[in-house]
């Protein structure tokens, strides 16, 4: 595909470095990347996909924009009260680039409709706020061998990693199940630094980056932790075994996706 | 014996378990954590039957919620 004029200077600072270029820039502009929660880390991660050009872009949300939301949730803004989250941040993403077509999906994502969802997508972002998503994400991920970037927020703190087919260790590798309703905290009432959206959903929109440009190495078998009050990262080494795993190990028995119960306070946007 | 936890070396008493190290690091909802050992994972059933050693490097993974 031949660049415009427009798209040379859009992209100039991708196109200069030598692990993108034109060949990669072009890569960017046909993947896509579906982001399943449109808050705290969905918001950065879908606007720097966007501004960076992937083509496609799609959100998945059920909810609407709150008042208490736009403390983090940057693609939102005041005047989107009372609007679909998916609206809200299609709108955004068309004034930041033309070049980007998004896909909304406002649902909530469960055992009945993610296999479908993901089913054309490259790579996916979890951007959600509690277990039962996360670990349906991963178990439709690793069931239709698709990458994904997991990352959870909350207070001070955050962690991410990334799930390659067969590259490492799956998220359910590392946590057997879902912790009991509302035993770990995921709500509201724990509170969250708006900014650490920005931080850890930047970094899982640098993971699918890296992932479509086939450059760098991925947190696939690392669980890469951030403490803002200590301004600690760590990269820890996660065990390369995962034969065991009851999903992605060499006998699974987990076959099919499972709706975990939500906590009481999910479902409203931490 | 020293063993490194979440990486820093520290000093311990031999014949630590791994359930008494959870306890002296005051690890949050330590019943959901989960630990490795020289990468790799210590069943969660076992934490009072592993006895840790000089040298060992120890890993918390913690559940980690939110996001939206
Ligand atoms: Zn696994």
């Amino acid at each position: 595909m031949a660049f415009s004029n427009e798209q040379l200077e859009r992209y100039s600072r991708h196109i200069i470095l030598k692990e993108v270029g034109a060949k990669g820039q072009n890569k960017l502009l046909s993947s896509s990347v579906l982001i399943i929660g449109a808050g705290g880390l969905g918001a950065p991660a879908a606007m720097y996909l966007a501004a960076a050009g992937v083509g496609t872009v799609g959100i998945a949300d059920a909810d609407e924009v709150e008042l208490s939301n736009l403390q983090r949730q940057i693609i939102h803004s005041t005047e989107d009260l009372g609007k679909a989250k998916v609206q809200s941040a299609k709108e955004i993403i068309e004034r930041m680039n033309p070049d980007v077509k998004v896909n909304t999906y406002r649902i909530f994502v469960d055992s009945s409709n993610i296999a479908d969802l993901i089913k054309d997508y490259d790579f996916i972002i979890d951007g959600t706020d509690n277990f039962p998503a996360k670990f349906l994400i991963n178990d439709a991920c690793v069931m239709a061998g698709k990458p994904f970037c997991h990352a959870g927020i909350i207070r001070f703190k955050g962690q991410l990693m990334t799930y390659v087919p067969g590259k490492g260790p799956c998220y359910r590798c590392i946590f057997k199940n879902p912790p009991p309703k509302d035993a770990v905290p995921t709500c509201k009432q724990a509170g969250v630094i708006g900014a650490m959206g920005g931080v850890i959903g930047s970094l899982q929109a640098m993971e699918a980056i890296k992932y479509l440009l086939g450059v760098g190495e991925l947190l696939t078998g690392y669980l890469l932790t951030y403490d803002a009050l200590t301004m600690e990262f760590r990269k820890i080494k996660l065990p390369s075994e995962t034969k065991g795993c009851a999903v992605c190990g060499e006998n699974p028995t987990i076959t099919e996706l499972i709706d975990y119960e939500q906590s009481e306070c999910d479902g409203v946007s931490l | 014996m020293k063993i490194t936890v979440a990486g820093v070396k520290k000093e311990f008493d031999d014949g630590l378990t791994v359930a008494k190290l959870v306890n002296l690091e005051k690890v949050e909802t330590p019943q959901y954590v989960t630990v490795t050992i020289n990468d790799e994972f210590v069943e969660s059933g076992a934490f009072e039957n592993t006895i840790l050693k000089d040298g060992d490097e120890v890993e918390f993974l913690y559940f980690m919620g939110g996001g939206r």
